[in-house]
């Protein structure tokens, strides 16, 4: 068999995960798209091993670890977004923006002193705090 | 790797073997490495693509349904058809692998994907109640810079690895290479180490995945006077549903 077959399987089926996971929004079709990413490498991991035949057989052993981690990954997957669900109802990853930094009203960035008291409560969040402890330091 | 790449492999492979049989005396495996370097780099250049072999006609075969039930995975607006289609997309590379010789692959690969992270899956879109018909947000709003990097993603590999592997011959003709009894020796002499450490890792998977998913009862107060504060809603539905698990203990 040419290597080629198996090859550029391996590489659509990683470039149609890449797809899922940039393109979906909600986060069990995110990992289900990654599990795609990783039996494309284990493809690869296969192909190469017959054809390399190497003595200590290292792609077929890699490929059982690759597919031994990729349970646990999917376990603790699961495990946070079914906890995620349960705090905000919602497995959606569009709206987890928690840590995203807010978009600053201001054009021009936030230069020292320009912060009035009366544009304060428009952030709102705990980054206000922080800015007035270094606008005043 | 060029056109003449599984030439010079090969001419290497025989002067390391006659080098072999130079210095110790001359083997069964110097001359199995010989013809097998020589069977190598005849085959290699002597076929085509217009020409394919049984094997090669069915590996493309189940590689069109493969790569067909992957597209419908990432694409299809139904989240449990998604799922599904993702079992017929991982049973084709289980095929895949019986293909390429890798028995043992094969039979893993149908027992721990399509047998239990298929149904973990499920199991996660039941639990965060995903709706059964067609949901209009399966798709977020950044599909086109996706698609735009996936078929420039799949063009340059496909590009490279054609050009790098156009005249690579796999030969497929050594049986039991992929045997279970092969893959348990391999697995069990020389990679012991890192199969022991990978039991660990599951072993702390699977604790961090019951203390992630765990409705905790008595650990809860602190956190729960913490979530009161943020809103006050949530907390007094979880409080009361804490109640009741308090209960049935």
């Amino acid at each position: 068999m040419h290597l080629a077959y198996p090859a550029v399987l391996a590489a659509l089926l990683f470039c149609t995960g890449l797809y899922g996971v940039l393109a979906r929004r909600n986060a069990i079709l995110v990992l289900m798209s990654v599990e795609l990413m990783l039996n494309a490498v284990n493809l690869n991991l296969v192909a190469f091993d017959v054809w390399l035949r190497d003595t200590l057989h290292a792609g077929q052993a890699l490929t059982l670890f690759v597919i031994t981690v990729a349970a646990a990954e999917i376990g603790i997957g699961l495990a946070i977004v079914l906890l995620v669900f349960r705090r905000r109802g919602d497995s959606g990853i569009d709206r987890l923006r928690d840590t995203a930094e807010p978009p600053d009203p201001r054009p021009g960035g936030a230069p020292d002193g320009a912060g009035t008291p009366a544009d304060e409560p428009r952030h709102g969040g705990p980054r206000t705090p922080v800015r007035k402890a270094g606008t005043t330091a | 790797m060029t056109a003449t790449g599984p030439v010079p492999l090969a001419t290497e492979l025989l002067s390391a073997g006659a080098h072999a049989a130079g210095a110790q005396a001359p083997t069964a495996g110097a001359n199995a490495m010989r013809t097998h370097a020589v069977t190598l780099a005849a085959e290699a250049g002597g076929r085509g693509f217009l020409s394919p072999t049984g094997v090669e006609i069915a590996f493309l075969l189940v590689g069109l349904v493969t790569l067909g039930a992957a597209i419908v995975t990432v694409t299809t607006r139904q989240l449990v058809h998604a799922a599904l289609w993702l079992v017929v997309a991982l049973g084709g590379l289980a095929v895949e692998y019986l293909l390429l010789t890798a028995e043992f692959i094969a039979w893993v690969q149908v027992l721990i994907y399509v047998g239990s992270v298929v149904v973990l899956l499920l199991f996660g879109l039941m639990l965060t109640k995903a709706p059964i018909g067609r949901s209009p947000d399966a798709d977020s709003g950044n599909r086109p810079a996706a698609l735009a990097v996936a078929v420039t993603a799949a063009v340059t590999l496909v590009w490279v690895v054609v050009d790098a592997f156009r005249t690579t011959w796999i030969d497929l003709d050594e049986a039991g290479r992929g045997s279970t009894a092969a893959t348990g020796r391999m697995l069990f002499q020389h990679w012991v180490l890192p199969f022991e450490a990978l039991s660990l890792l599951l072993l702390s998977a699977l604790v961090g995945a019951i203390v992630l998913a765990r409705r905790d009862g008595n650990g809860t107060r602190g956190r729960d006077g913490g979530r009161g504060r943020d809103d006050g809603g949530n907390a007094d539905r979880d409080s009361g549903r804490d109640g009741v698990t308090e209960e049935q203990r």
